[in-house]
């Protein structure tokens, strides 16, 4: 939303320093899954990272190991130059509840059927803070406000609201601790168009006034360019180029950038009319057994010989600057 | 409410009257009138829909915008015979099909003609089904039950089908289950069902919002090659705008079970007239680049939420939540209004909404677009 992260990047340090992150699944009888795979990432203060990538490309298990949701299998996180447990525990979760939070994507199963709204959103509080319960109630209410629901909505229960009221109680709940980021993930998937723009604006709004540091994993490309400051795209496990979200977007480097930008439906006839047919064979392969060499070669229009056999690391575009990473060899 | 079209404005072309458009293509091969579907249920009677008229012609995409909830569904599901009667019942309306009426003959002939004139893909292949069948088989049934097909020369068009839908080793993969195929590979296999019969009419129900954008555009390009070939008409139902801007020749919005506005592609995303057409624009995030040459950074919601179709509201359903709300919104529904034709509308209907901005006592803002 704002385009200023990108000059000071280069002198402040990252909020959180993700570094070879590595997340495997054990299937048993020596199948894994390799869900993330050396995933290296630096996000910013006060700014919005998008992360996009089809199903199964692993960014919710990305966004989920972060937050600690999952243990890590190797690499490192770094929140505050403080690195984070590989494993955590009651603890973990307990101290760094304050500082990082996650939204969820299904507002429906995400909230807990038997409590009320009010015991929804003070729960974190009630476990963190010593406050008295007038103070909490009080909190309480201000946040429902500030989401745009009433302070009487209290008393009542997940079901007799819409997904769109879900999906802000789903806000104030992570947001009420104050934490320093976020991890949103898919949070307007489930929702209809015209209350997609709504949650949009909302946590736009919140992130500005309350200097939040996101991390907003979802699918649909025009969105994710609109909120980002920078994106992120995520193929069979790994990124496979990084940049500010417009530079991404328009100027695509990677070949599965420009693939999945190019079958992004536009809402404009004309512009419809005169795209050209531009659709790759084939899908994502399976995370079980990964493509040696670049993933995305058995698909990619532009595929040399190289790159069947050699991994393409994530480097720096050259004279992109810094923060324009692309994982391909025809940038070599 | 769009009742009223028929009988009413000499000033505007009568809009329910095919005729009175001069284009011979446009035959149209389906034409639903007034339909009205309600389910009665213990909370109530919800009224799905309320009202809607449409028609298709062959080799047209008529595209069905709407939010989840507005009616669109229920409105294909009723031409289809997959309404639940109880609870659903469809009390009002008609819908020919090539002069059969294929709402009143809903067991005998109703089953004959739209098993062999309209078939139907859904959103969720994999429910879609049988898990206990293989995929060929699923497929050969179709030709056995419509076409009288016996048993191997089923199976062999089955495979053929599947080749037509590009399913790559199409002999191998006919012999496989529904879990040994992914989304997008099965959304092919219900395609290669869904045109088994050669149908007229293609009714796709949200057909790629459950698959990834890359195959999302593999199954329209497959869509609009197989409508190259076969000429067969596609009711398209989403709620993504963009789909609606690659695939569609008309566009019918939905809004709380009524028809607000429809017209041509082009007229829908240029000259709309429907101040919730208009919203549902501004609410998607554009690519566009402004006067400066800096891309568009603006998403305008619409506040509140779709009606409580329980109990609708008066007047106008979407005007609790329109910008442009007068005092005769909230007391009287709006009739359909034709709207100035323009050189590229094509369509039987021409352009219409319903808006009371576009009353004559209103003109001044009702030209908007």
């Amino acid at each position: 939303m704002s385009a200023s992260t990108n000059e000071s990047t280069a002198v402040t340090k990252p909020l959180v320093e993700i570094s070879h992150l590595v997340k495997h699944f054990d299937l048993g009888g020596g199948q894994r899954v390799h869900a993330v795979d050396d995933v290296s990432l630096s996000i910013y203060p006060n700014e919005v990272v998008g992360l996009v990538g089809e199903s199964g490309s692993g960014k919710s298990t990305l966004g989920k190991t972060v937050v600690g949701l999952h243990d890590k299998t190797a690499g490192r996180v770094m929140f505050n130059d403080t690195e984070l447990p590989a494993r955590y525990r009651g603890e973990d979760f307990r101290a760094m509840a304050s500082k990082m939070q996650m939204i969820f994507q299904d507002p429906y199963s995400s909230l807990n059927p038997r409590m009320t709204v009010g015991e929804i959103i003070s729960e974190g509080l009630r476990l963190r803070k010593a406050l008295k319960p007038a103070a909490v109630q009080q909190k309480v209410a201000d946040w429902l406000r500030m989401v745009g629901l009433s302070p009487d909505h209290q008393s009542r229960y997940p079901h007799e609201f819409s997904g769109g009221q879900r999906q802000r109680i789903g806000i104030a709940r992570a947001l009420i601790l104050e934490p320093e980021f976020v991890v949103c993930d898919e949070p307007i998937s489930a929702l209809d168009v015209s209350v997609q723009a709504q949650v949009v604006n909302l946590l736009g709004d919140l992130t500005k006034e309350l200097g939040l540091t996101l991390l907003f994993i979802a699918h649909d490309l025009s969105m994710v360019r609109y909120i980002s400051d920078r994106m992120a795209v995520m193929y069979l496990g790994s990124l496979v180029e990084v940049g500010a979200s417009n530079q991404v977007f328009f100027n695509p480097k990677h070949p599965y950038t420009e693939t999945l930008i190019a079958s992004n439906p536009e809402a404009d006839p004309e512009h419809e009319r005169q795209r050209p047919s531009t659709t790759i064979q084939g899908e994502i392969p399976s995370p079980i057994n990964v493509p040696a060499g670049c993933r995305f070669a058995n698909r990619c229009p532009k595929a040399m010989d190289h790159c069947a056999s050699h991994t393409p690391l994530l480097k720096p575009l050259a004279g992109a600057g810094e923060q324009r990473l692309v994982a391909c060899h025809l940038y070599d | 409410m769009p009742r009223s079209t028929t009988q009413n404005s000499a000033s505007t072309e009568p809009a329910e009257s095919i005729s009175a458009q001069p284009s011979a293509t446009r035959e149209p091969l389906l034409q639903v009138d007034n339909l009205h579907v309600d389910f009665q249920t213990y909370g109530g009677v919800v009224q799905a829909v309320r009202g809607v008229s449409f028609d298709v012609a062959a080799g047209q995409t008529l595209a069905i915008v709407g939010e989840s909830g507005c009616g669109k569904s229920v409105t294909v599901q009723s031409l289809m015979g997959l309404i639940p009667m109880p609870p659903g019942r469809i009390h009002k309306g008609t819908a020919t099909l090539r002069g059969h009426d294929i709402l009143a003959s809903k067991f005998i002939e109703g089953r004959d003609v739209r098993g062999r004139e309209i078939s139907m893909i859904f959103q969720d292949p994999m429910t879609s089904l049988n898990p206990t069948m293989t995929i060929g088989r699923q497929i050969a049934e179709t030709l056995e039950v419509h076409r009288g097909y016996g048993q191997s020369q089923a199976f062999s068009r089955a495979v053929e089908l599947l080749e037509m839908s590009k399913i790559p080793e199409a002999a191998k993969r006919a012999k496989q289950y529904p879990f040994e195929f992914s989304g997008g590979m099965l959304q092919r296999a219900m395609i290669a069902m869904a045109i088994a019969c050669e149908p007229a009419i293609l009714v796709a129900d949200e057909p790629t919002t459950a698959l990834d954008v890359t195959i999302q555009a593999q199954i329209l390009d497959l869509l609009a090659d197989l409508q190259q070939e076969t000429g067969m008409a596609i009711i398209l139902i989403t709620h993504d705008l963009g789909v609606v801007a690659r695939m569609a020749d008309d566009v019918m919005v939905m809004y709380a079970g009524e028809v607000v506005e429809r017209g041509s592609v082009d007229d829908i995303f240029y000259r709309s007239g429907h101040p919730y057409t208009q919203g549902l624009r501004l609410a998607m995030p554009t690519n566009k680049h402004n006067e400066d040459g800096l891309p568009e950074q603006t998403l305008i919601a619409i506040d509140g939420s779709p009606p409580d179709l329980f109990n609708p509201p008066k007047g106008c359903a979407y005007h609790p939540r329109c910008p442009h709300a007068m005092n005769v919104c909230a007391q009287q529904s709006p009739e359909q209004y034709a709207l100035k034709p323009t050189a590229s509308s094509t369509q039987g209907h021409g352009h219409q909404a319903a808006c009371w901005l576009h009353h004559e006592l209103c003109t001044p803002q009702g030209g908007r677009s």
